[in-house]
């Protein structure tokens, strides 16, 4: 049983290619994948990102209930719409689901999390939620169209009401309002992303999405399919939850320790494992490499170390830098030379520093 | 979708034949086959002099999606292969059945061309696939 996001017969007239993701019926890309990912380093591109899970959370112990729930400290949010970046982790230690969170009111935030795991996501959160009186609503009723790229918030702009215009171009980075677009549909727009480029995600009643990707596209916006999404958040050097982490995986080895905030007090659900973790040093990190000669890294193959060997987690060849690029999982200390096993033909790649393109630029040592 | 030219033979996992005048096997993707993969970028080619064997990865090719393994259709010795596509990978994605062939056959066993689907029979099965 396949699902669809209300934009699915506006995909295939725009000829795209459909392919199953998580169970949802999805544009990979509308003809080349790679124009797609140069649209958004240099222009505007956007996405279908609707089969993403919008819950909502309401009551008045929702922020202690965000403390428990959370790796990230939702108190950091102070400020009205302004969002989060955080882990949920299981009493392991282990990556549930990443998502973001959006402060809305004292008694009501907004999660977005992942598609491929909205079940068991919404079964831990309703399960933990129990404790605090907090309501879990999934809002199904929404559509979410992500716009990306250098021109992505001018082209916005230019569809949203004249009095909203002001506020909404000044809307800081992480941070989320509410505006009126074409015909004076309600959006909630947030400047957010998954791409390493500036822009909007914008989130709305289904019933005007159609409208909305059309006003867009009106407006000089290229449609880009889930695979040039993946090719630009690898290269901005975002993770890919069940291919960078997973249950089994900590924030420490995904190097996603920078969301983890170990505030005096605050009990979140794996922080005993992780501060053990931290205390003892774990044994695998993740890196990011780069592949100098032909061949393309993909996820799953093998990494050949002084250490022992690691592997390969997301991996793309990098239309930016017209090479491949991966994070991979390696052993902790030094590792030496890095090979890695592409059919069984063992190539020499580079360890570097990511995000690999920053800006629609190459980073420095990529 | 580009016309299927009526001289090529086919595998089911998409590979195209077509035998040249001098007798030579010509060996490449189909158009369904590359917009399949999307966007290539790596091609790796067989040595030149290799023996060959029908129905055998013989060539890699690579999208951003995935890799595809290439299989010959018919045995023999490679004698050719398109150097172009070191460089300019995509030329598979934009002409799959001419400038994007991949590598020349010298057959040892012609009876094998037999084998292959005709241009019909390989225009149902992809019509089928889409289904």
């Amino acid at each position: 049983m396949t699902e669809k996001t209300v934009l699915n017969a506006t995909h295939r007239a725009l000829g795209a290619r459909m392919v199953d993701f998580g169970g949802w019926d999805m544009p990979i890309n509308y003809g080349s994948q790679i124009e797609e990912h140069h649209a958004v380093r240099r222009d505007a591109g956007m996405f279908d990102v609707s089969h993403m899970t919008v819950v909502d959370l309401h009551g008045a112990r929702t922020r202690e209930f965000l403390r428990r729930l959370l790796a990230n400290n939702i108190d950091k949010l102070k400020v009205h719409g302004k969002a989060l970046y955080s882990c949920m982790l299981n009493e392991r230690g282990g990556v549930i689901d990443d998502l973001i969170v959006y402060y809305l009111g004292e008694e009501f935030f907004r999660l977005v999390v992942n598609a491929a795991t909205r079940a068991k996501d919404l079964a831990w959160i309703e399960r933990q939620a129990q404790a605090f009186d907090v309501q879990v609503k999934e809002r199904p009723d929404f559509a979410m169209i992500a716009v990306q790229g250098p021109q992505a918030r001018a082209k916005v702009l230019g569809l949203l009401h004249d009095v909203d215009r002001p506020r909404i171009e000044k809307l800081g980075k992480f941070v989320a309002a509410a505006a009126q677009g074409p015909h004076g549909m309600p959006l909630f727009v947030a400047r957010t992303g998954y791409t390493g480029e500036d822009g909007f995600e914008i989130m709305l009643p289904a019933e005007h999405a159609v409208a909305l990707w059309e006003a867009l596209l009106a407006a000089g916006v290229k449609p880009a399919g889930l695979g040039a999404r993946d090719t630009l958040r690898l290269e901005a050097g975002m993770n890919l939850y069940g291919q960078d982490m997973d249950e089994d995986v900590s924030p420490w080895e995904a190097n996603l320790g920078w969301t983890v905030s170990l505030d005096e007090g605050r009990d979140f659900i794996g922080r005993a494992v992780l501060e053990q973790q931290k205390a003892a040093g774990v044994a695998r990190v993740m890196i990011g490499v780069v592949l100098d000669e032909k061949g393309v890294l993909r996820h799953g193959q093998k990494v050949l170390t002084a250490n022992g060997d690691g592997e390969i987690l997301s991996g793309s060849f990098a239309p930016t830098l017209d090479k491949a690029i991966a994070f991979a999982r390696v052993p902790a200390g030094d590792t030496g030379a890095l090979r890695v096993d592409i059919r069984g033909r063992e190539v020499a790649v580079r360890q570097v520093k990511y995000p690999f393109v920053r800006d629609g630029k190459p980073c420095d040592g990529i | 979708m580009s016309e299927i030219p009526g001289d090529l033979k086919f595998l089911k996992s998409h590979e195209w034949a077509r035998v040249e005048d001098d007798g030579l096997v010509r060996v490449g993707i189909s158009d369904h086959a590359q917009g399949q993969l999307g966007d290539l970028v790596y091609v790796e080619l067989p040595e030149i002099g290799a023996a060959v064997k029908a129905g055998t990865g013989t060539a890699v090719v690579e999208s951003v999606k995935a890799a595809s393994d290439i299989y010959s259709p018919v045995s023999g010795e490679i004698v050719e292969v398109n150097e172009l596509l070191n460089d300019k990978p995509e030329t598979i994605n934009e002409d799959a059945f001419g400038d994007g062939w991949i590598f020349l056959v010298r057959p040892s066993d012609r009876a094998e061309l037999d084998e292959l689907l005709d241009a019909n029979d390989y225009q149902e099965l992809i019509e089928n696939e889409d289904h």
